[in-house]
């Protein structure tokens, strides 16, 4: 009888998720179109990705979107949440504000962004316009050495917002008496955030930090976007890689590969994570 | 003596809040700057965005917003987001409650495990499975269809919302369910009848979450439907885009129109939205 309520969850689960995971595995070995048989090649795919430098650039970029997301949104989250802890009035409509970026759908977003920061008709030109000439004429999403952290602020802009509330919430549950506390012992509001907010939010920060690494691995929706791993694979990262073996050129059996590989990672981390959370730090 | 000094300095330095304020306002224009620029531009005709891309429209028009339904498709695209934003609603609700309910209403024997996997199972990385399950939707013809793609949503949307309903259901008190059983419902009867009155503000999360990710979502819409009238507002938007990159008192408008629902219905279900989707951590 109790199973019967669960069959739906896990049926769907099996044919989407589990079934297709498994599947994976196995296409990895293989040399496979997509269409017809899979032969099967060994490790051959494996060996592919230790000498495909188009992955290992796209990897060195998914490392540093994880080094942008790592410091800039959690930097900003902390900051906004720690100020909007210390005030009463207005709290619920900053909340509300900050939290509006976050329900913008994606393309949307980017086309936000790819107006504003146009070269020739952008914010470049109109503060230009104003003696401010620095951002003048720079094409963001069109060079190649600015077009991947570009990218990564647009998605950030509609990210930082739902990471300050998740730190808001849990700064919000902090004791008071701990602040009490300390301010008896003299800690200024710096100290106070260090030694107070700080561990006393470590399980959303450590949740958050977790999420960032996962999502960093696996972004796709803005690169896709804006610029499509261009301009000359500036902003390639692994899942567009796999994106376009799997449905361009018709590698699905790389391809299988390549996202098995990034799932390793990601299972790795989720490990840390399940075992950060055994040990006692409640998220 | 020593606590009466710290007590003077406490109201001495109790720090002014307008810091704060003036902190705090910088980063809502950050938020609400470019929503602002967008509303801005969607009044403009090309010539008005010509001569002031950023700034407030000084000849207001409105003729972008019709123009861009008719151009953009909107009474297919909008149908079509509806149909995948209502068909997952009902689906993820149905599914995760079933599931919900017996998670934490049926003492199941191995409920832990279900719950774990569940919980890893929201971890698992789209490049997984995304490649066999693409081919294997083509095999059973359910590639260019609403319902592949609802049934990929329902897949996608359930775990979370079984693990927010059932913490619901956790928290509701059980006599109720008793005192129905022993007048002799069944287990449905008493999901129905009894469970699911007493548990709506938490299905109102949950559909609230799973509608937005459907409504918004981009990548499996872009990998499953490639035929023109299947496509939902997001993949339409992207094409459209494309086609009048340099019209941006059209896009604009076509942008608004997009998100517009969304947030009016933020703003009325503003904490309900925000409570759901900080507990499930759904990248949007």
């Amino acid at each position: 009888m109790a199973w019967s309520f669960l069959a739906p969850l896990v049926i769907l689960n099996v044919v989407v998720i589990l079934g297709p995971a498994i599947a994976t595995v196995y296409y990895s070995f293989t040399e496979w179109s997509g269409i017809g048989p899979a032969e099967f090649v060994g490790l051959e795919n494996y060996r592919r990705m230790l000498t495909d430098s188009e992955f290992h650039v796209a990897l060195l970029h998914n490392l540093i979107w994880l080094a942008i997301f790592l410091t800039v949104p959690i930097i900003m989250g902390l900051f906004g949440a720690f100020l909007l802890s210390q005030i009463t009035r207005f709290q619920m409509f900053f909340r509300v504000v900050y939290f509006i970026p976050y329900v913008v759908a994606s393309v949307v977003n980017a086309s936000i962004w790819q107006n504003i920061l146009d070269p020739e008709r952008g914010i470049g030109p109109t503060l230009a316009k104003l003696g401010i000439p620095w951002l003048n004429g720079i094409a963001f999403f069109g060079s190649q050495r600015l077009a991947l952290p570009s990218v990564a602020f647009v998605d950030n802009w509609h990210w930082w917002g739902f990471v300050l509330v998740l730190f808001l919430t849990a700064m919000q549950a902090v004791d008071k008496d701990l602040y009490d506390a300390a301010k008896v012992d003299g800690a200024g509001r710096w100290q106070q955030f260090l030694n107070v907010t700080l561990p006393g939010i470590r399980p959303t920060l450590v949740f958050v930090v977790l999420m960032t690494i996962i999502w960093s691995l696996l972004v796709f929706d803005y690169i896709y976007i804006i610029t499509q791993g261009g301009p000359a694979g500036a902003t390639e990262v692994v899942a567009t890689v796999m994106y376009k073996e799997a449905f361009a050129r018709f590698e699905a059996g790389y391809a299988a590969a390549l996202g098995l590989g990034m799932s390793f990672v990601s299972g790795v981390i989720v490990m840390i994570f399940l075992y950060l959370r055994r040990r006692g730090w409640e998220v | 003596m020593r606590s009466i000094s710290i007590s003077n300095r406490r109201t001495s330095r109790e720090p002014a809040r307008w810091p704060y304020y003036v902190a705090l306002i910088t980063l809502a224009f950050f938020a609400l700057a470019p929503l602002v620029v967008l509303v801005f531009n969607s009044l403009k005709s090309s010539a008005e965005i010509g001569r002031n891309p950023l700034g407030p429209p000084l000849s207001p028009i409105f003729s972008n917003f019709p123009q861009a339904f008719t151009e953009g498709n909107f009474a297919i695209t909008m149908r079509n987001s509806a149909i995948l934003t209502s068909g997952t609603i009902i689906g993820v609700c149905v599914i995760a409650g079933m599931a919900a309910y017996a998670l934490s209403r049926l003492d199941l024997p191995g409920a832990g495990a279900v719950l774990l996997y569940l919980f890893v199972g929201s971890a698992v990385p789209v490049q997984i499975f995304l490649v066999p399950l693409f081919f294997l939707w083509s095999n059973l013809n359910l590639t260019n269809t609403l319902i592949g793609l609802i049934i990929i949503y329902w897949a996608l949307y359930s775990p979370f919302a079984t693990l927010l309903l059932r913490s619901y259901l956790v928290a509701l008190p059980r006599d109720f369910e008793d005192a129905a059983r022993i007048d002799g419902a069944n287990e449905l009867q008493v999901l129905t009848r009894v469970v699911l009155p007493l548990s709506w503000p938490g299905f109102l999360t949950a559909a609230l979450v799973a509608g937005l990710a459907a409504w918004n979502e981009f990548f499996f819409a872009i990998t499953f439907i490639q035929d023109d009238n299947l496509k939902p507002i997001t993949t339409s938007f992207l094409a459209f885009q494309n086609q009048f990159s340099r019209d941006w008192g059209l896009t604009s408008a076509a942008g608004i129109l997009i998100i517009l629902p969304v947030i009016v219905l933020f703003l009325f279900l503003q904490r309900r939205f925000i409570s759901g989707l900080a507990s499930g951590g759904l990248k949007g």
